[in-house]
């Protein structure tokens, strides 16, 4: 079957039915073994067992700005393809990105806690996360503003790439903005060479948080199909019932 | 019941609408209002209920609750249907209902307009007509004596005007009054006639 | 009361099921005070000293600009005439919506205040007073700003409209606001005058502001 078979609602429709149960099996036994190395991993000599948020927190990060990238394709596919599917896509998208970047925010905080004394700082890093979260949050109201599926979708494509065009310039402004400002003094991952024995968790975990994005994105996606089609035949019914 | 103007005079931003009217209507009768475009019927119905002040006479509404104002014992039916899409078509009912009065059959006058299987709809999802038959419901739903119907059947298909003139002769019969604006019979028998216009 | 509590409802119900009316507040109070730090540098001194200041500012702007259609939808599909043909008066119709708008924007608003706070390095044992302060002056806010809101109805403009005719109006709340919320943080001046006076502002707009709101909306609608 070639890919843009999948394209057709229906079709896509049977796929992510058949391909949801395997995709959360495959979620939970990734997310077992992950969790698992992830526990079993040393200890860092400076920080503690405090790391180990590390294996929540890079993951979501991770996702949080892969969820972007998705919504842009999926925009892409909505101005000019006019796929239906791409706006669903999209849709869908936005608030699983929009929660991992929250995930990724909470456990940057509470990581911070021990590592700066105080549970915010305005670090290059997180702000910039923050930001994204911001802009996750506008797409999120476009589309609960928007009152019927198809015009929210153009508008929210829109805003997606322009969204995109500006991640770059806004991760460079913030780092200049911090780096202007604040005197080095935040902890900072870099600079050694992370020992496998995290590596490698780490790895597991990202697959695992991969694993769970599609899984929800996939449902989400089914939901919003299915969410069209009630729309679609209450409207006939409405109709329906002013001809008769 | 009768409602009584006397003398009355309305002007909006200085240009006088209409001046020295005097007319009565007595329970189960209809008055039908009309005159050309600006002629100042829906100033007319609004200076009744209350909306627009009269700059001169009285309306009153005797024999009524005698605590109650003219707008508490009035259903108005202007331009707008005053439904929100958001809700359903029950909800948009039973909200009416609930704040013009209090308890009501919402199945019941739903039925009356031919809404009751569209009940669970969001009202965004209803066409111009279905809209004014909802707006129209909240007159079955709560009993008010005084009609005042600013062109009604507008967006009203034959089958659905004429179910809604059933429904006013059965409001005139109940001992209820009407004042409707129109340009055609709008469904009312032998309506008297009120014609406005420049003088 | 019944006539109240159904406007109240209806209202509520709709902020809830309308894009996420409820959250847009909240969500526009968040941009605002993350804005800050790009603005005045994020020294975590400097913004814990003006933290309490930057919420109140935030919470404000929030309030008031989440009013400005307040009761413009309803003037345009025709609800507000049917509103007056209730029987409660026209005062206490516009109370209702005005509590309903209290508990779906500034709420969220108070509640999501000790976050903001913790991320201005507001100290943690005054995150709570100053959710307090916000509880505590909102209500005037949302009951000065719905004098604005009635007026831009009658205006038939919103926006900055209402901004511009309301926040000078606001100045009072907001001093006494910040300074009870500065008082908890710092003292040494005590928490309770200013606190008081603020709680005071409130009781008298909740009484004030809906009979002059009413007032605008019978001019609007003739």
């Amino acid at each position: 079957m070639a890919v843009i078979d999948f394209a057709n609602p229906t079709r896509f429709l049977k796929l992510a039915n058949r391909l949801l149960p395997w995709l959360a099996v495959a979620t939970v036994l990734t997310f077992a073994y992950g969790l698992n190395g992830a526990l079993h991993a040393p200890d860092d000599y400076q920080q503690g067992a405090t790391v180990k948020i590390m294996f929540l927190h890079v993951p979501s990060a991770w996702l949080g700005m892969f969820g972007w990238m998705l919504m842009s394709v999926a925009a892409l596919g909505t101005l000019v393809w006019r796929h239906p599917l791409a706006d669903v896509a999209g849709k869908a998208a936005a608030p699983i990105g929009a929660a991992f970047t929250l995930l990724c925010l909470v456990t940057g905080s509470l990581w911070g806690r021990p590592m700066w004394g105080t549970y915010w700082v305005w670090d290059a890093r997180l702000t910039s996360v923050l930001v994204l979260f911001l802009l996750y949050l506008g797409v999120l109201a476009l589309y609960w503003t928007a009152e019927e599926p198809g015009r929210g979708a153009r508008a929210a494509a829109i805003l997606t790439l322009v969204g995109a065009v500006n991640i770059p310039i806004i991760k460079f402004s913030v780092d200049w903005w911090n780096t202007l400002h604040q005197p080095a003094s935040v902890f900072r991952m870099g600079g050694s060479s992370i020992d496998p024995s995290i590596l490698h968790p780490l790895f597991a975990m990202a697959i695992a948080f991969t694993l769970l994005f599609v899984t929800l994105h996939l449902a989400a996606m089914r939901n919003e199909i299915l969410r069209r089609r009630v729309r679609a035949m209450r409207l006939i019914q409405a109709q329906g019932l002013a001809s008769a | 019941m009768r409602l009584q103007a006397e003398n009355v005079a309305c002007s909006r931003g200085g240009r006088e609408i209409f001046a020295g009217l005097s007319f009565s209507v007595h329970d189960g009768e209809a008055l039908m209002v009309t005159g050309r475009n600006g002629a100042g019927k829906s100033s007319l119905l609004r200076t009744i209920v209350g909306l627009v002040r009269l700059t001169e006479g009285e309306i009153r509404l005797e024999g009524g609750r005698a605590e109650a104002s003219v707008a508490e014992q009035s259903h108005f039916v202007g331009h707008d249907d005053a439904i929100k899409p958001a809700l359903s078509v029950r909800e948009n009912l039973v909200f009416w209902t609930r704040y013009l009065g209090g308890a009501a059959d919402v199945i019941a006058a739903l039925e009356a307009v031919e809404l009751a299987p569209l009940a669970a709809l969001p009202a965004a999802y209803l066409s111009a007509g279905q809209k004014r038959r909802l707006s129209l419901a909240r007159l079955v739903a709560i009993k008010r004596p005084l009609w005042l119907l600013d062109e009604p059947t507008t967006a009203l298909d034959s089958v659905a005007q004429q179910r809604f003139s059933v429904l006013m002769q059965a409001h005139l019969r109940d001992g209820g009054l009407i004042v409707a604006a129109a340009h055609g019979p709008a469904g009312l028998e032998k309506p008297r006639e009120l014609r406005l216009g420049p003088p | 009361m019944k006539s109240f509590a159904a406007l109240l409802m209806r209202d509520v119900r709709l902020a809830v099921r309308v894009g996420g009316g409820a959250l847009m507040g909240a969500m526009f109070f968040l941009i605002v005070v993350v804005m800050t730090p790009f603005a005045v540098g994020p020294n975590l001194r400097l913004l814990g000293l003006i933290g309490p200041a930057i919420l109140w500012l935030g919470g404000e702007l929030a309030t008031l600009l989440a009013l400005d259609r307040l009761f413009a939808t309803d003037h345009e599909d025709g609800s507000l005439d049917l509103i007056r043909t209730g029987e409660i008066p026209l005062e206490l119709a516009v109370a209702a919506k005005a509590v309903a708008h209290w508990l779906t924007t500034c709420l969220p608003l108070v509640v999501i205040s000790p976050l903001l706070g913790l991320m201005l390095n507001v100290e943690a044992r005054a995150l709570g007073w100053v959710a307090l302060t916000l509880l505590a002056g909102t209500p005037a806010l949302t009951f000065i700003g719905l004098v604005g809101a009635a007026l831009a109805v009658a205006l038939r403009r919103g926006g900055l409209l209402l901004a511009i005719l309301v926040l000078p109006l606001t100045i009072p709340v907001l001093i006494f606001g910040v300074a009870a919320a500065n008082a908890a943080i710092a003292g040494p001046a005590p928490f309770g005058p200013p606190f008081t006076i603020l709680c005071a502002l409130s009781l008298a707009s909740v009484v004030l502001g809906p009979v002059a709101a009413a007032a605008a909306l019978r001019y609007a609608m003739e």
